[in-house]
């Protein structure tokens, strides 16, 4: 087999994508100098002129960005579409654009139905009003389905713990030297230095993180949330002591902290276990309080709803913090629903707990703001409790900010994973996770730059997703 | 006001010591003593040999007794054997004439910062020459990152929605979207590899720590800089475009005041009241910065030892670690609460 | 910078000028087909609800529409000049210094990090080229001509510094430095309470005729503009309706929506037994709903189908009167001078037993002197002291006051939000004054219930209409199953004259009117005996106001309420209340029944605020009584009696009292008592303030 190239059949795009980006720059820039230079057009356009064409220079080098990037778009579905139709023979590109198919697939049925129903679907649907949240979500949802997918094994070349002799350190595109029956051909992005593939490893990396990251920051919320209220809401002592517990977390540098708590020999005293039990149970006492702020007075509808949804809830954190051969082990064997090894749970409780001040400190402070509403005051003069208050009045008139927020944090946690997989933290040592991938590659980045890169540009992509999708949702919200 | 700083001084003493006890407990966990007793000794020794190594070591006390000892509110151990005496106030083993002499109290209120069990040397001197390094590098790093971080957020904020507006806000999106461990390997790829060519730079920074120069220090700078930066200018732009629709810049607009007059006279100080408490609250994460860009770079400063130290459970080096963090945060919080005060005249109390 | 030349035609001239506002998608039209003009020295009034484009206009103006605003039609010329094809420079040298303008929100329209001085300064130092001694001068004279004291400290100072009145007439000061030729006020005195309002509106109109400067004035009141202006404009959803001078357009008034205006809003002589307020049927257009033909169209009642709905409706003089325009096509054809047709007459409803009597009450608040720094000396705040009164069955009892009188403290106290210092709230002869809101018990909570000012904020925003009432039914007790709590629910919205079809609804897809009305009947859901309704109209556009007024009123006739009205607004007080209540500080100061208090002998507060409230008809007399400085803060009352720092009466008392003790209650009539130290024959000796001429 011979090694592929980059692209394949479909080079002669080659020329037409520099020309494509080369003209997007010039135009930009040329935009940014006259929109500096020129005055600000204060011209008023009598009404029946708006579809004339463009005189200015401003106007002009603005249709010039337009079309310069619709090129450039242009170009690139060119290279994916003919990469679908061609694989290999469009080279690295067009292989990996075929390895995709099911995510392009996902995210067009996502998109056509988001885009078709977007009217009934509230702040999603209004996310597909702003170009930016598009591109955004577009990103975000590109790493879930990827990582969903290659956790069914089915984006995945390679298996991303095998190591094929002859292929360490080799480049994008070489074959495999000794290709036994269905084996697919080559590494598409190359060997690490265990001669393992990177491509597949990437893609496994995105499980790691979509498998964490927002579970993690859903459980820093409900901890946020259900502290963040009562502070908010009575001040006085209470908020006094919350806010002085958060900001102590908050001055811990993350790092030493992380060393500290994300160590074998903390997981063996049963600490996370412990901090397990107590950050877990947050969505239990949220929900709790939840509904039976709602039925308060109902007591029969009460009963029913708390057992419908606490009795599941109540299991699954027994499953979770209960484990054999450890501190807490209660349980019998037969009820322990799922067991998580120690080394995954204490990068988990550790992220939570160092996201969960931050979500405390914004939901307390929207809490401040909301109390003092009209509509507060009425719930509190029909002899409202403090907690159906809090959870029914004042939280779903705070959600535009913390949905936004919510997003940019699976970002911060995202890079706080990668951070721990940088210093080799928690995570298994082979975890095909990308920061554990950045270490490993930047220590040859000086000679072969394909194991470091890949992983890094994806937890970019994916980070810069989120924040592009949480500017978009923020600016949506703030049309209202 | 001095009421004000000595209420925020005392919560920050309650909130250092609050924090250091748990690093202090963390460190003293049974497991953490096991392996530290098999580092300094020997990896096969027995459970006995570890116990035994531990209590001549003072490691067996009470873990409320060993923090105030470390802290210099309980008189130091000692322990007289056949050789002499041996304590946490003495070094080495001496005759009990000699250690009468010593110091009974030498914790961190006595200046004793303690013993390094990794470096084999006076934490405070480490400390000392790390935190140096350290001071250095981010000394570099404020001075590139504040100023274009607020040139880039007032820029962007002046005029909400232009052309300048979008491409700085990317920009901005762009570097806070990129951890230094993912911007630090893109760097070091590009500038510095052999495969893409350009060389410009050098990959490491450890001479830097002897000779700066821009060749050598500039990459661990940027790589610090930039995902701050982003974070700083958006909170900036935030701020400017806030301001920029509030009425009184409508009034001086109508005033007839200019453009550039209204940003400068009118807006300026107003908008950045807000990304001053971002800056100073920074400085945690910039401390996270510098550990990684220290590893990274090779750069062997604070976050080294921070790194080292943690490895090795080196547990007085890792309190002297935690205490000077926490002091750096606490410090630039009560800055960022003064500065606060003096920027916004409203709030100020005549 | 100089003025420009000298012109003798009119300063300002807005020929057909329309405006739009572009979103993504719409374009919106914010006004239509306007003109107006405003000659040297005169001031004209630009009157409309929210929402109708007068302020639109005024930005138009100064050409400052924003990134998406555009002037899509007609011209606006200034001195003769089209303000439209000035270049920014031009424009820059004409805002400030020809044109001027003063806003809302004075303390919002004072940049906070700057001393007021520098503010004020900056004006003649941009357009006249000043030195920085020759604008301070300068500032100092203005801001003594603004009647501030101490005018160098004043300069000195941050806006925080200085209270709302104060911030409002530095704003003025700031506009007249370059002495403009036309100073736009856009609604200069809604922040403020009404006998500060009183002052600037003095001011404003003394400067004007001292300066020569012409006025376009912006408000929703047309009482101001009556005491403020030469001519008018009424608009209504951007389009201007009627112009001319005040003295035609107040009483030969030429257009319905003119003629409706004036009678829902409540007028000396108005009542709510014998001559009921005419309420505008119907709701303000939003601008993408506006109807064919007539916007007024659907609301009116001389609406002819097939005419009225058809083409653009154009402005059309009146014959025999000066400049007097309006655009109905019917307006020859109407009986202007016609009767009201008169709502139903009510019989006037008898007070039944006492079920409310408060005793002695007095709230007392502790806070920390400095609050940002927290701890320090505390001070007491006495929110409400003594308040003596006992409330009826079926009676309307009116608590009138400016801010920090202590009317919402009362209200928080009887509601069991705060508890009271002491004295004694008697609730059927229960004592609830020291029962917190969660102690109450399920009867007494329902009982008590309240309706609140801003109806933006008084529903959750994020619940619909319908779950809103059943969530107050549930919590009340009412019914046994989530069906009867339903249908009670739909009741409800029938009793408060909404369709069934809002039970579905989110709070935001319903206008400002509608919404208080769901909070009006989640306040009855629970058959509340007594309601406090805070200001609950305030806040509402004057076509709205009467609706809301007259139901609350129908429904109080109906379930035989006690409703405590709290209001600033002492037109609306007279004309639905029974007996009412003045309070100054914390203190009672007067307190009979509404003809006892709206005639001699008043307190002297009383007398100011009576005198303060602008009247929107030109054939009522009034005493001129303008009171000089601002309320002063509750933290730091002054000593003795409340009222003393300003009160014009003061002299009339001897030995100094009213500074050193606080007067006692005294009964005049019965029923009748006030707070003051005058003598009884100084009492009578008072003057009606309001006098109305027999038409």
């Amino acid at each position: 087999m011979d090694p592929l190239s980059w692209t394949g059949q479909i080079a002669f795009l080659n020329p037409v994508l520099a020309l494509g980006l080369g003209l997007l720059g010039l135009s930009v820039l040329a935009w940014i100098v006259l929109s500096c230079l020129l005055p600000e057009n204060r011209a008023i356009t009598p009404s029946g002129a708006g579809l004339s064409l463009p005189t200015g220079p401003r106007e002009l080098t603005g249709l010039a960005v337009r079309l310069t990037f619709l090129l450039t778009a242009a170009v690139i579905a060119a290279y994916l579409i003919l990469g679908l139709v061609l694989g290999t023979g469009a080279g690295i590109i067009g292989a990996i654009a075929q390895r995709l198919l099911p995510v392009w697939i996902a995210l067009v049925l996502l998109f056509a139905l988001s885009v078709r129903f977007k009217q009934r679907m509230g702040m999603y649907g209004k996310l597909f009003d702003s170009p930016i949240g598009m591109i955004g979500f577009g990103l975000v949802m590109f790493w879930v389905f990827t990582g969903i997918f290659g956790a069914f094994d089915l984006i995945i070349t390679h298996d991303p713990l095998a190591q094929l002799s002859g292929l360490k350190n080799k480049v994008p595109g070489t074959p495999l030297p000794s290709p036994e029956e269905g084996d697919f051909q080559w590494y598409l992005l190359g060997g690490d230095n265990l001669a393992r593939d990177v491509f597949s490893r990437m893609v496994k990396g995105a499980w790691e993180v979509v498998k964490i990251a927002p579970l993690a920051t859903i459980f820093a919320f409900m901890a946020g949330i259900t502290l963040g209220l009562p502070a908010g809401y009575f001040g006085g002592r209470i908020d006094t002591f919350l806010s002085f517990l958060a900001n102590l977390i908050l001055a811990f540098p993350v790092i030493l902290l992380f060393y500290l708590l994300v160590t074998p020999e903390i997981v063996q005293t049963g600490l996370p276990q412990y901090m397990a039990a107590v950050l877990f149970a947050f969505p239990l006492i949220f929900f709790a309080v939840w509904i039976n702020a709602r039925f308060r007075t109902q007591p029969h509808q009460n009963r029913l709803w708390l057992s419908v949804v606490l009795i599941p809830l109540v299991w699954g954190y027994f499953s979770v913090i209960n484990q054999t051969e450890s501190k807490i082990n209660f349980l019998p064997q037969s009820l322990d629903l799922f067991n998580i090894t120690g080394g995954i749970l204490v990068v988990f409780v550790s992220v939570v707990f160092v996201n969960s001040p931050t979500v405390f400190r914004i939901v307390r402070g929207l809490t401040m703001d909301i109390k003092t509403r009209d509509y507060v005051a009425a719930a509190q003069t029909r002899g409202e409790r403090p907690w159906y208050i809090m959870l029914w009045e004042v939280l779903p008139n705070a959600r535009g900010p913390l949905i936004v927020d919510f997003c940019l944090r699976i970002g911060y946690t995202t890079i706080l994973l990668g951070t721990l997989g940088f210093f080799g933290l928690g995570l298994p040592p082979e975890s095909p996770d990308w920061g554990s991938t950045i270490n490993e590659g930047r220590k040859l980045l000086a000679i072969y730059l394909h194991p470091a890169l890949p992983p890094a540009f994806a937890l970019l992509s994916l980070v810069l997703g989120l924040n592009l999708l949480a500017d978009g949702l923020r600016e949506e919200s703030m049309k209202d | 006001m001095g009421l004000f700083i000595l209420r925020r001084s005392g919560v920050m003493i309650l909130t250092a010591l609050c924090l250091t006890f748990i690093v202090f407990v963390l460190t003293n966990l049974e497991p953490n003593l096991e392996k530290l007793a098999k580092t300094q000794g020997n990896f096969r020794m027995s459970d006995e040999a570890v116990n035994s190594w531990l209590n001549n070591n003072g490691y067996g006390q009470p873990t409320v007794v060993k923090y105030g000892q470390w802290l210099g509110a309980l008189p130091g151990w000692t322990r007289t054997t056949e050789e002499g005496v041996t304590g946490r106030c003495i070094t080495g083993t001496q005759p009990e004439s000699e250690a009468d002499q010593a110091a009974r109290f030498c914790g961190i209120l006595q200046g004793g910062w303690g013993y390094s069990t990794r470096f084999k040397d006076d934490v405070a001197s480490i400390i000392s020459v790390r935190l140096g390094n350290t001071g250095y590098l981010m000394l570099w790093v404020l001075v590139i990152m504040v100023p274009s971080a607020l040139i880039i957020g007032v820029l962007a904020g002046m005029r909400e929605g232009s052309v300048t507006d979008r491409s700085l806000s990317t920009v901005s999106i762009l570097t806070t979207a990129t951890p230094e461990y993912v911007s630090g390997v893109i760097l070091i790829a590009i500038f510095t590899s052999s495969t893409v060519g350009l060389k410009w730079f050098k990959g490491t920074a450890t001479s830097a720590m002897e000779n700066p120069t821009f060749e050598n220090f500039f990459l661990p700078v940027l790589t610090i800089a930039l995902y701050g930066m982003g974070y700083i200018a958006r909170m900036t732009r935030a701020s400017m475009t806030e301001v920029m629709t509030a009425q009184y810049i409508r009034t001086a607009r109508l005033k007839g005041v200019s453009f550039h007059n209204i940003i400068l006279k009118h807006a300026l100080r107003n908008a950045l009241i807000a990304p001053f408490t971002v800056i100073m609250l920074q400085f945690p994460w910039l401390l996270n910065g510098v550990v990684i860009v220290e590893t990274l770079f090779n750069y062997k400063g604070f976050g080294w030892i921070l790194v080292e130290a943690a490895g090795n459970n080196d547990i007085e080096l890792l309190l002297a670690i935690s205490v000077v963090s926490v002091v750096v945060v606490l410090v630039t919080q009560l800055i960022s609460d003064i500065g606060y005060v003096y920027l916004n005249p409203r709030i100020r109390i005549s | 910078m100089s003025k420009m030349a000298e012109y003798d035609g009119p300063i300002l001239e807005i020929d057909k000028l329309s405006i739009s506002f572009f979103t993504r998608r719409h374009e919106i039209p914010a006004v239509m087909d306007f003109s107006v003009s405003v000659q040297p020295g005169e001031a004209v009034g630009l009157v409309g609800e929210s929402g109708c484009g007068k302020s639109t206009v005024a930005l138009g103006v100064m050409q400052d529409l924003g990134n998406n605003g555009r002037i899509v039609g007609g011209n606006i010329r200034f001195k003769g000049r089209d303000l439209a094809e000035m270049s920014a420079d031009e424009l820059r040298d004409i805002r400030g210094n020809e044109i001027a303008m003063i806003y809302q929100e004075p303390m919002a329209s004072l940049n906070p990090a700057m001393k007021i001085g520098r503010q004020l300064i900056e004006v003649p130092m941009i357009h006249e080229g000043l030195g920085e001694k020759d604008a301070y001068d300068r500032a100092l004279e203005v801001v003594t001509d603004v009647r501030l004291p101490d005018p160098e400290r004043m300069l000195q100072a941050y806006p925080h510094q200085l209270s709302g009145g104060q911030q409002q007439r530095i704003v003025i000061a700031m506009a007249l430095m370059s002495k403009p030729a036309l100073l736009i006020l856009d609604e200069p005195t809604t922040a403020l309470d009404v006998t500060v309002e009183a002052a600037v509106v003095e001011l404003v109109r003394d400067l004007g005729k001292k300066y020569g400067t012409s006025m376009l004035f912006i408000s929703h009141n047309l009482g101001l503009i009556l005491e403020t202006c030469d001519r008018l404009c009424v608009m209504y959803s951007g389009e201007a309706v009627e112009r001319g001078s005040i003295a035609e357009v107040f009483d030969d008034m030429q257009h319905p929506y003119t003629q409706a205006l004036f009678r829902s809003i409540p007028l000396p002589g108005a009542d709510k037994n014998a001559h009921p307020l005419v309420a505008i049927p119907g709701n303000f257009p939003l601008p993408h709903e506006r109807p064919q033909g007539c916007n007024f169209g659907p609301r009116c009642d001389y609406f002819e189908p097939g005419r009225c709905d058809q083409g653009e409706i154009e402005m059309s003089p009146v014959a025999g009167n000066d400049r007097h325009a309006t655009r109905c096509l019917k307006h020859l054809e109407i009986d202007w001078a016609a009767p009201i047709a008169l709502a139903e007459q009510k019989e006037k409803t008898q007070p039944g037993k006492v079920v409310l009597q408060i005793d002695n009450l007095k709230k007392y608040y502790e806070v920390a002197a400095n609050a940002l720094f927290g701890g320090g000396t505390k001070r007491v705040v006495k929110a409400n002291e003594t308040l003596s009164f006992t409330a009826r069955e079926s009676e309307t009892l009116a608590i009138v006051g400016e801010s920090g009188c202590g009317k919402s403290t009362f209200a928080k106290v009887l509601m069991g939000l705060e508890t009271a210092t002491e004295g004694e709230i008697l609730l059927d002869g229960n004592n609830i004054e020291q029962t917190a809101i969660e102690d109450r018990d399920t009867r007494t909570i329902s009982d008590v219930q309240m309706v609140f000012q801003n109806p933006f904020d008084t529903l959750n925003p994020s619940m619909t209409v319908g779950r809103q009432i059943i969530r107050a039914l549930e919590v009340f007790d009412f019914g046994s199953s989530d069906q009867d709590r339903k249908q009670r629910m739909l009741e409800l919205l029938d009793l408060v004259k909404l369709p069934r079809a809002f039970a579905n609804r989110m709070p935001r897809q319903l206008s400002g009117g509608q919404k208080q009305r769901v909070g009006i009947a989640r306040a009855f859901s629970g058959g509340a005996r007594i309601v406090v309704a805070d200001e609950p109209v305030s806040a509402l556009d004057v076509s709205v106001q009467a609706a809301v007024t007259d139901l609350l009123m129908e429904i109080q006739r109906k379930e035989k309420t006690t409703l405590l009205f709290i209001s600033h607004d002492l037109s609306i007080v007279r004309y639905l209340s029974d007996r009412v209540m003045v309070m100054y500080l914390g203190h009672v100061v007067e307190l009979g029944d509404t003809d006892q208090v709206f005639s001699p002998p008043y307190h002297p507060y009383t007398e100011a605020l009576l005198s303060a409230v602008p009247i929107a008809d030109t054939s009522v007399e009034k005493q001129h009584i303008v009171l000089e400085g601002d309320i002063p803060s509750a933290m730091d009352p002054p000593s003795g009696c409340p009222f003393q720092t300003r009160c014009r009466w003061k002299t009339e008392v001897p030995g100094g009292l009213c500074e050193t003790i606080v007067p006692p209650t005294r009964q005049l009539q019965a029923g009748h008592q006030i707070k003051c130290h005058l003598s009884d024959e100084m009492l009578a000796r008072m003057s009606p303030v309001i006098k109305v001429a027999a038409k």
